[in-house]
């Protein structure tokens, strides 16, 4: 019998520890991929230890076999089909339903829990469950639906109003986590559900888009901490460490992002949108500049042309326009020209860390030109020409120079520091930090309007004309 | 109360050796790690089996089980998968320049 109890033990010890090793593979290139494959496989056997364990009826499989397959296939259909450029989005769902599925687990314990009333430390468990779990699930599909553009950031979520509403709603989950024990499965427990999820909401509502990638991060550790909190509930220490590992993971992620936007999770959390919300994502507000310059992508090919080194600056405009391949050809082009071409990188460019990183390596950009921002700076007076595509607040040298601009302290990109600098973008339209950018009012700066696409397709064939032009003259 | 200490000390044990386990990375990487690190936040799927095992016949307990062990796999199979195709991106382009040397 000894030997019985002791192997799915040792199975949950190799799973804790396969996991591990896993999130530390992940924080490698060179081992990254492998160890999510080990990292999955823990899981795995995780899973194998439990069933083990735990002799299950015929009916237990059924139901089992029903969730496996729906949310399975779901899942697999899902992480198929969305474009690179979703991911945030799609980490943002998937995170979202885990902090349900740990929601799900303490309302059944709570709602039909077998072996008369839980005790003290189970009904802690299941409020923390509850409470943690309802915020992460609304939350992050607030999130999605923000960066997804269905959501807007409505005014009195800007007003001070918020907070009020918010502290209300604090109190509720309070008042409902403070009855919930003397009737496990009466209104208590719904208040609770219903205020959570309604804080969950009235939390990120606020945030801007610019600090929505801190938002999902800090969602993400919530979610490990709501599985954590289920690991209490049912008595699993596989669940608390696992739980616990990725809680901590997320708040070191959600700190890093932070520093990198020099922002403090305290002002993400309850400033409210940079600058207001009047004109995230909109494209009208054009008052305020006087002194801009455009042109047409036939100028910016004749600067390309006559240029040694190039720098481009990709944001979420190229993102959007899906137009890393075109980016990635006219560099390989003017490769070809004898130009040197690298990419500036800035932590936050995107919707996510990482996330050009991402785009980019799908477009097959060699690593070694993608440069990060304490690199290229010192880089940016001996290049020629930048081109900004569709990034506005990581360019924006206020950032260094106003200190009444709300990014005053936020590390940028110095691309004011080249002699040459063009900006593609569809509209004269403010960032996401909803402010005006000084870039597109100096003198070396000219705006190429249009989607990043178009205009580097369009630059790409001015480009093979003009060399089409030259082989024809010699 | 023994089992309670022990699961404290499991608790505080697993979110230092979190805090540990990714003091460095990368930029390039944090989204596959926020990624992959959400996929293993689906481990609460074990909580859903459990209630599921636990459920002796009860057709209420049973569905909320199924239905979070669903949305638990959604989390998990979605999030591994989608993290392998940003790092498979990654380790493509490596093995390619790699071979162009």
């Amino acid at each position: 019998m000894a030997g019985l109890n002791l192997l799915p033990a040792l199975i949950d010890l190799v799973a804790v520890l396969l996991l591990a090793l896993g999130i530390k593979g992940l924080s490698k290139v060179s081992t990254a991929r492998s160890a999510n494959g080990l990292a999955a496989l823990a899981m795995g056997l995780a899973v194998l230890g439990l069933l083990i364990q735990q002799p299950l009826s015929p009916q237990a499989w059924l139901w089992i076999a029903i969730g496996t397959t729906v949310g399975g296939l779901l899942g697999l259909v899902t992480a198929r089909r969305v474009p690179m450029t979703a991911m945030p989005e799609t980490v943002a769902l998937f995170n979202g339903c885990g902090g349900m599925a740990s929601l799900l687990v303490a309302l059944g314990v709570a709602l039909y829990g077998s072996g008369g009333s839980p005790g003290l430390v189970e009904q802690i468990s299941i409020v923390i469950s509850v409470f943690v779990g309802a915020i992460t699930f609304s939350g992050s599909i607030v999130a999605m639906g923000k960066l997804q553009g269905w959501i807007d950031t409505p005014g009195w979520t800007q007003s001070s109003l918020r907070h009020g509403v918010n502290i209300a709603l604090a109190v509720a989950c309070l008042v409902g986590a403070l009855a919930l024990p003397g009737a496990m499965a009466g209104s208590p427990l719904w208040l609770l559900v219903v205020a959570s999820s309604l804080l969950g909401i009235g939390v990120t509502l606020p945030i801007g888009g610019a600090d929505m990638p801190v938002v999902i991060s800090l969602l993400n550790s919530y979610s490990g901490v709501a599985a954590a909190a289920a690991g209490f509930v049912v008595g699993s220490q596989l669940l608390i460490v696992a739980g616990a590992m990725v809680g901590a993971a997320g708040l070191i992620l959600t700190q890093v992002m932070c520093t990198a936007m020099n922002r403090s999770l305290v002002s993400v959390l309850f400033g409210g949108a940079l600058g207001g919300s009047a004109s995230v994502g909109g494209g009208g507000d054009e008052a305020g500049y006087t002194r801009i310059t455009s042109c047409s992508a036939e100028e910016c090919a004749l600067a390309l042309e006559a240029a040694e080194r190039v720098v481009f600056v990709p944001g979420y405009g190229l993102a959007v326009a899906q137009a890393q391949h075109a980016l990635r050809e006219l560099s390989k082009l003017l490769e070809a020209h004898g130009v040197e071409v690298s990419y500036a990188i800035h932590p936050v460019a995107g919707r996510m860390p990482g996330h050009m990183n991402v785009l980019l390596a799908e477009a097959d950009v060699p690593y070694e030109q993608l440069l990060e921002m304490d690199t290229i700076n010192p880089e940016f007076p001996r290049t020629d020409v930048v081109i900004v595509l569709g990034a506005n607040d990581v360019v924006n040298p206020d950032a260094k120079s106003d200190s009444s601009s709300p990014l005053y302290g936020m590390p940028v990109l110095e691309v004011d520091q080249a002699r040459q600098v063009f900006v593609v973008k569809r509209s004269l339209g403010a960032g996401y930090a909803g402010i005006k950018n000084a870039l597109f009012e100096l003198p070396q700066t000219a705006m190429v309007f249009g989607d990043a696409k178009v205009v580097l397709n369009g630059l790409l064939s001015e480009l093979r004309s003009m060399g089409a032009g030259k082989k024809a003259a010699a | 109360m023994s089992a309670l200490t022990q699961a404290l000390w499991v608790l505080l044990l697993g979110s230092l050796l979190g805090l540990e386990l990714i003091g460095k990375v990368p930029p390039t990487l944090h989204t596959p790690l926020m990624s992959g690190a959400n996929a293993i936040s689906g481990i609460t799927m074990l909580a859903s089996l459990t209630l599921i095992g636990q459920a002796n016949g009860q057709v209420p307990l049973l569905v909320l089980g199924s239905l979070s062990l669903g949305f638990a796999l959604f989390n998990v199979v979605g999030g591994f998968l989608v993290t392998d195709r940003m790092l498979a991106m990654f380790s493509r382009k490596k093995t390619r320049s790699g071979g162009a040397r």
